[in-house]
């Protein structure tokens, strides 16, 4: 059957749809189908780590070969800095921006590394909205339930109630910026309801809320005139000898020569790992998204916390091909769009938490009641045209400008046509381990944003990452320039890395892969 | 479709084996047969070329694959996001090179009188002579020289509503004969609008007092001593 076919079976079933409610699962439900279907359940994809502080847990085989990936920096690397500063941040995500405009505003003399330009990131892509608890039937404490609640129950507490309490004086910095949030008629912020929150908490740019912050951020971080150093990337931290960080390796991307930076402070804002196509799953992430912070913190003696747990965002595209793994808008499930297998059935509250939606398609698929496509890829349907139908016409246009554009491109009208989709790999769920101020247990070594772990447990709530980027970017911004202002420049030594090799061999670790690995290896080998 | 068990679904950015129609389409004045219907930037990768400059979200967010593009004896020259942007068969491509725009330096928060500022940080905005390049330019299809009037008059608001699409590609101040970058005069326009020309949401401000003057303390106590158990229950029963 060919696709328009079948686009006309969910146009057929939609009415019958809309009158029926769909129950959301009960915890033990929500588990079982969890269990069974959640890739982060696919014990073959699964190996423990062999060596370092994380040695014994298990993660998937992708992540697990990174750290255990060889350094490229040689044992006699002549380690004369280039620059040196109080606080070298790496990664011009969100979060990097962040730290880099609180450490500089803070009077600290920084650097901001980072592998692509400035903004070229996970963060410029957020379509969803942050998650702020601003509604006056809203609570901070509210919001700390739901997050848990989403993370099944494993979310470091401390992380958590920082930031939702910090929440909304992260809103107001955002404002006085200049961020353009939606209003309401009475000038108060607008608030949207995600997947998995009981309130409306998502504040939004229409459908272009991390664009917009980044071009705010952005922005911001050229006037302040703070140091630059694009298509940067740090392939290496440096040491004193003791465990604390005293600074980086960069490689310049444009000439690949190296550049030693000896930094009293160093925050890595690297971000995700989508780039590592766990498990072959396409991703909505940045081409820089490698997972990079993980493997430098790791050889620094830096445990990971729940690093054997993803987020495969349900709405990732199927059809037109172009558009595989891109990610297609939560919006679209928040403001009522049914997910319709191949029979025309819903099959899940759309409402649902990620975990619990994404487990519930592969579900569809691999008991053939799934979409496939000409290229040989399934996917369920989202209807997109209901929204225009149940809000009225020029709903899509007004909320999802974003949307339509994406599929216009490639002559596809999601305002006709529900569109196909499959989930796609999207959020580290877990990452390196840091404290309520952004440190990791390595002293001046800070990580902010995805690249860190706890904050989210097992599964992120949808627009808490924002807030997160935007919360402990400050807070260690904040604490590392603080902690340069009495702290010497330490001596700049790769010990830690030599202490690493020597693991590795002791545990026969030899595959010859260096780390981390910077940029994906999509050009073909001609 | 019994067997519809197809995950994880292989994945790969090349997706060779799976368009087996091949068309032919120059880089930089170079032919190449790539699979019929990828975008430009996996035909780039497909053509053994490697992206650093020229690929960043890969999502049509952040404006780095900026591209120029024409189709099969069309002489209409074309801009694209490389990412976002099916190949043709005789179709011609180049990405755009990084352009020396000048952006102006400000500190909002400091700034007075925003609108009358503007012909200082910008004083080519109101040379604009109306030729509509750079409108014709933008992959976005924003009215980019109604915009770059619309900062000049000083109705922000109107400039912060069209250039919320704006990925600042960059790709409209090459083409302007009047050296304006129009989409950094909309960045200054847009932030001033929030800055400057915005109601403070009040609801926000109650919110950051309450949290200061401890009204939440008595339900962070009562949550924060339950124990996994308890807290587990709290939350099954949130909807
Ligand atoms: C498509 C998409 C939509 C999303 N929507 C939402 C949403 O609506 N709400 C929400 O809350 N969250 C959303 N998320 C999640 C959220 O956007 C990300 O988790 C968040 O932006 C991560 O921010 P970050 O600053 O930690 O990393 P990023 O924004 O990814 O930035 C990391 C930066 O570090 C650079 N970098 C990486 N490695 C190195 C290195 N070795 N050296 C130097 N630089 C390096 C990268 O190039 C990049 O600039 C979305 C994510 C995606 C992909
Ligand atoms: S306004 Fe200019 S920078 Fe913005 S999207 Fe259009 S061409 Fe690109
Ligand atoms: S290209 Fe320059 S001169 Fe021409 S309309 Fe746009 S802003 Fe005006
Ligand atoms: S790579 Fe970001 S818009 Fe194309």
């Amino acid at each position: 059957m060919d696709i328009t076919a079948q686009q006309n079976l969910v146009h057929q079933t939609r009415d019958a749809r809309r009158a029926i409610d769909f129950p959301k699962l009960s915890p033990a439900e929500r588990d079982a189908l969890i269990k069974k279907y959640h890739p982060d359940h696919r014990g073959h994809a699964y190996r423990p780590i062999k060596f370092g502080p994380n040695a014994g847990d298990s993660t998937v085989k992708e992540v697990a070969t990174l750290l255990e990936g060889d350094s490229t920096i040689p044992a006699d690397f002549n380690l004369t800095p280039e620059y040196s500063v109080d606080v070298l941040v790496v990664g011009g995500g969100g979060a990097g921006c962040a730290a880099a405009l609180h450490a500089h505003a803070a009077g600290a003399n920084v650097l901001l590394a980072t592998k692509l330009r400035l903004g070229d990131s996970n963060s410029v892509m957020a379509q969803g909205g942050m998650q702020i608890a601003v509604g006056p039937d809203d609570s901070p404490v509210q919001h700390f339930l739901d997050t848990l609640k989403g993370g099944h129950m494993k979310n470091d507490h401390d992380l958590l109630k920082v930031m939702v309490e910090e929440g909304p004086s992260i809103g107001q910095w955002l404002l006085e910026l200049g961020v353009l949030f939606d209003r309401q008629s009475d000038g108060n912020l607008h608030v949207k309801k995600g997947g998995g929150s009981s309130k409306a908490r998502l504040l939004t740019c229409s459908d272009y809320t991390g664009l917009e912050i980044m071009r705010v951020l952005k922005d911001e971080v050229l006037n302040q005139k703070v140091p630059l150093l694009e298509f940067g990337a740090v392939v290496e931290l440096l040491s004193d000898g003791n465990g604390s960080c005293t600074g980086a390796v960069l490689q310049d991307l444009d000439n690949k020569r190296h550049v030693v930076v000896a930094a009293k402070t160093v925050i890595l804002a690297t971000g995700g790992i989508g780039r590592l196509h766990i498990q072959g799953f396409p991703t909505s992430n940045h081409y820089g998204a490698t997972g990079d912070a993980l493997v430098l913190a790791y050889r620094m003696g830096v445990p990971l916390v729940q690093i054997d747990t993803f987020q495969y965002h349900p709405s990732g595209g199927v059809y037109p091909e172009q558009l595989v793994g891109a990610l297609v808008t939560e919006g679209i499930r928040s403001e009522g769009g049914h997910l319709v297998n191949a029979k025309g059935d819903r099959f899940v509250n759309e409402l649902d938490t990620r975990d619990v939606v994404s487990s519930s398609i592969i579900k569809e698929c691999e008991e053939g009641r799934g979409v496939r496509t000409a290229a040989g890829r399934s996917g369920v349907w989202l209807d997109t045209p209901l929204l225009d139908v149940a809000h009225g016409p020029g709903t899509l246009d007004k909320h999802f400008p974003a949307m339509v554009r994406q599929y216009e491109r490639y002559q596809v009208d999601i305002r006709k046509d529900p569109v196909l989709i499959y989930p796609t790999l999207h959020y580290q769920n877990g990452g390196v381990k840091i404290d309520v101020k952004g440190e990791t247990p390595a002293p001046n070594l800070f990580v902010a944003g995805e690249a860190s772990g706890g904050l989210h447990g097992r599964n992120r709530l949808m627009g808490n990452s924002l807030l997160d980027l935007m919360v402990f970017g400050k807070r260690a911004g904040q604490t590392a320039a603080e902690r340069a202002k009495s702290l010497p420049q330490g001596t700049l030594t790769l010990d830690h890395v030599a202490k690493f090799r020597e693991e590795a061999k002791r545990h026969h670790v030899s595959s010859g892969l260096t780390s981390p690995m910077v940029l994906p290896a999509y050009t073909r080998q001609v | 479709m019994a067997n519809d068990s197809s995950t994880p679904q292989q994945f790969t950015e090349q997706a060779s084996e799976i368009q087996a129609q091949m068309v032919t389409v120059e880089i930089e004045g170079k032919p190449f047969q790539v699979p019929a219907g990828v975008t430009l930037m996996k035909a780039m990768w497909y053509a053994g070329k490697e992206v650093l400059r020229g690929a960043g979200c890969l999502g049509g967010f952040c404006g780095a694959c900026a591209a120029y593009y024409r189709t099969k004896d069309d002489p209409k020259v074309k801009t694209c996001l490389a990412c976002s942007m099916a190949v043709e068969d005789g179709m011609s491509f180049s990405f755009m090179p990084a352009f020396p725009a000048r952006k102006a330096i400000y500190n909002l928060q400091e700034i007075k009188d925003p609108k009358q500022d503007l012909f200082e940080l910008y004083p080519e905005a109101p040379l604009c002579r109306n030729c509509n390049a750079c409108t014709e330019a933008c992959p976005q299809k924003i009215d980019v020289r109604e915009g770059v009037w619309k900062a000049v008059f000083g109705d922000f608001k109107a400039v912060s509503d069209m250039f919320m699409d704006c990925v600042m590609c960059g790709m409209c101040a090459p083409v302007c004969i009047a050296d304006i970058a129009p989409n950094l005069v909309a960045v200054y326009a847009s932030r001033a609008q929030g800055v400057h020309f915005t109601e403070k949401p009040e609801g926000l401000a109650q919110r950051i007092k309450k949290i200061a003057d401890g009204d939440y303390q008595k339900d962070w106590d009562r949550v924060l001593q339950l124990s996994d158990e308890e807290l587990q229950n709290t939350t099954a029963s949130i909807t």
